[in-house]
């Protein structure tokens, strides 16, 4: 017989911080601070600032809610394990009550201080990470990746709605750009990196669909983002400056891609061309994304 | 029998103190904020 202990040791401030996964939160930042420098019309800076803290805490009450529902699969494995839930710092109501108060403090400062539309956004962005994403999709399709992306790239489809209070077709293509260059990003990871997802049954491509279609895949999207990356500029939503930088950095990641996509790795492999494609990849998103703001500072 | 230690209770009481700093913090921030906000939507 256990006998539970009748003082219960509190959860720390830090494991509830690293509940929000504040390394996700920096990108969420960055991309959103980017939808919002990127608009054509400005707010008041503090207002600016709101916005991006609400984009920040409602992708910290998403990521709550994932780890709240994926305790049991973050237990088993080793990437994951020491995350709070499943190394029993905290429990799963706090995380899930937590995860909750986060969400819906930052829609409604969201609504109050900047507006409903960018607002409806956020709620729809929480509700696809945490629910039609993890819960729904994630264990179910190895397009999981490919759908996940989407919540990645609703913050600058915010930032800007938040800056304009309507949307147009420039938020859009910033949405679509993101969502077309999460697959090849993450799939480019899952080739060299033997990760325990199928121990805990969660099906990722390389593992389901096999490597050569993964690889087939990561070039077809790459291919599509060429000409994405450049409609914001054919369209006449940016000037040259992003235009040029757009497609340098697309040929270069259409470069890597083929040379990932073509070939099929074998015994001993150091899998040296999908290391510099994940890393490109990181680059890339950052790159094009200081681009847009730099030409719209220059623009302006 | 499965005997857990109890947990030392001025580590129990550091941790809580720590938190309820940080949640003091953010409640304070959290007030100015609102109040830059008010200014910043009547200017």
């Amino acid at each position: 017989m256990t006998q539970g202990a009748s003082l219960q040791i509190p959860t720390d401030w830090r494991d509830f911080l690293a509940l929000t996964k504040p390394r996700v939160m920096s990108l969420v930042i960055f991309t959103g601070l980017c939808g919002l420098i990127a608009a054509p019309e400005q707010i008041h800076p503090v207002l600016a600032f709101t916005a991006i803290l609400c984009i920040a805490v409602g992708a910290g009450g998403a990521a709550a809610l994932n780890q709240w529902w994926e305790a049991d699969i973050d237990a088993g494995m080793k990437r994951t394990s020491a995350r709070p839930l499943p190394s029993g710092r905290m429990n799963r109501i706090e995380a899930r009550d937590f995860g909750v108060a986060l969400s819906v403090g930052s829609v409604l400062l969201m609504g109050l201080a900047i507006g409903w539309l960018a607002a409806a956004i956020l709620a729809v962005s929480i509700v696809y990470y945490a629910v039609i994403y993890t819960i729904w999709l994630k264990p179910r399709t190895p397009q999981n990746i490919v759908i996940g992306g989407g919540a990645g790239a609703f913050p600058p489809l915010i930032g800007w709605v938040a800056a304009t209070g309507h949307i147009t077709l420039m938020p859009v293509l910033l949405f679509a750009i993101i969502f077309f260059w999460t697959p090849p990003h993450f799939w480019s990871l899952a080739l060299f990196v033997k990760s325990d997802y199928a121990k805990v049954g969660i099906p990722m491509m390389p593992v389901v669909a096999g490597e050569r279609s993964t690889r087939r895949q990561i070039l077809a999207y790459a291919v599509l983002l060429l000409p994405l990356s450049m409609a914001p500029w054919w369209i006449g939503g940016t000037g040259a400056v992003y235009g040029l930088s757009a497609l340098a950095l697309s040929l270069v990641f259409l470069a890597l891609s083929v040379r990932v996509g073509l070939r099929t790795s074998g015994e001993g492999d150091t899998m040296k061309p999908e290391k510099q494609l994940f890393a490109w990849s990181v680059i890339y998103l950052f790159s094009l994304f200081a681009a847009l703001v730099a030409d719209r500072l220059i623009l302006a | 029998m499965n005997e857990i230690p109890p947990p030392d209770p001025q580590e129990v009481a550091r941790i809580r103190r720590s938190r309820n700093n940080v949640l003091g913090l953010l409640l304070a921030a959290f007030v100015v904020l609102v109040f830059f906000i008010s200014i910043a939507k009547m200017s």
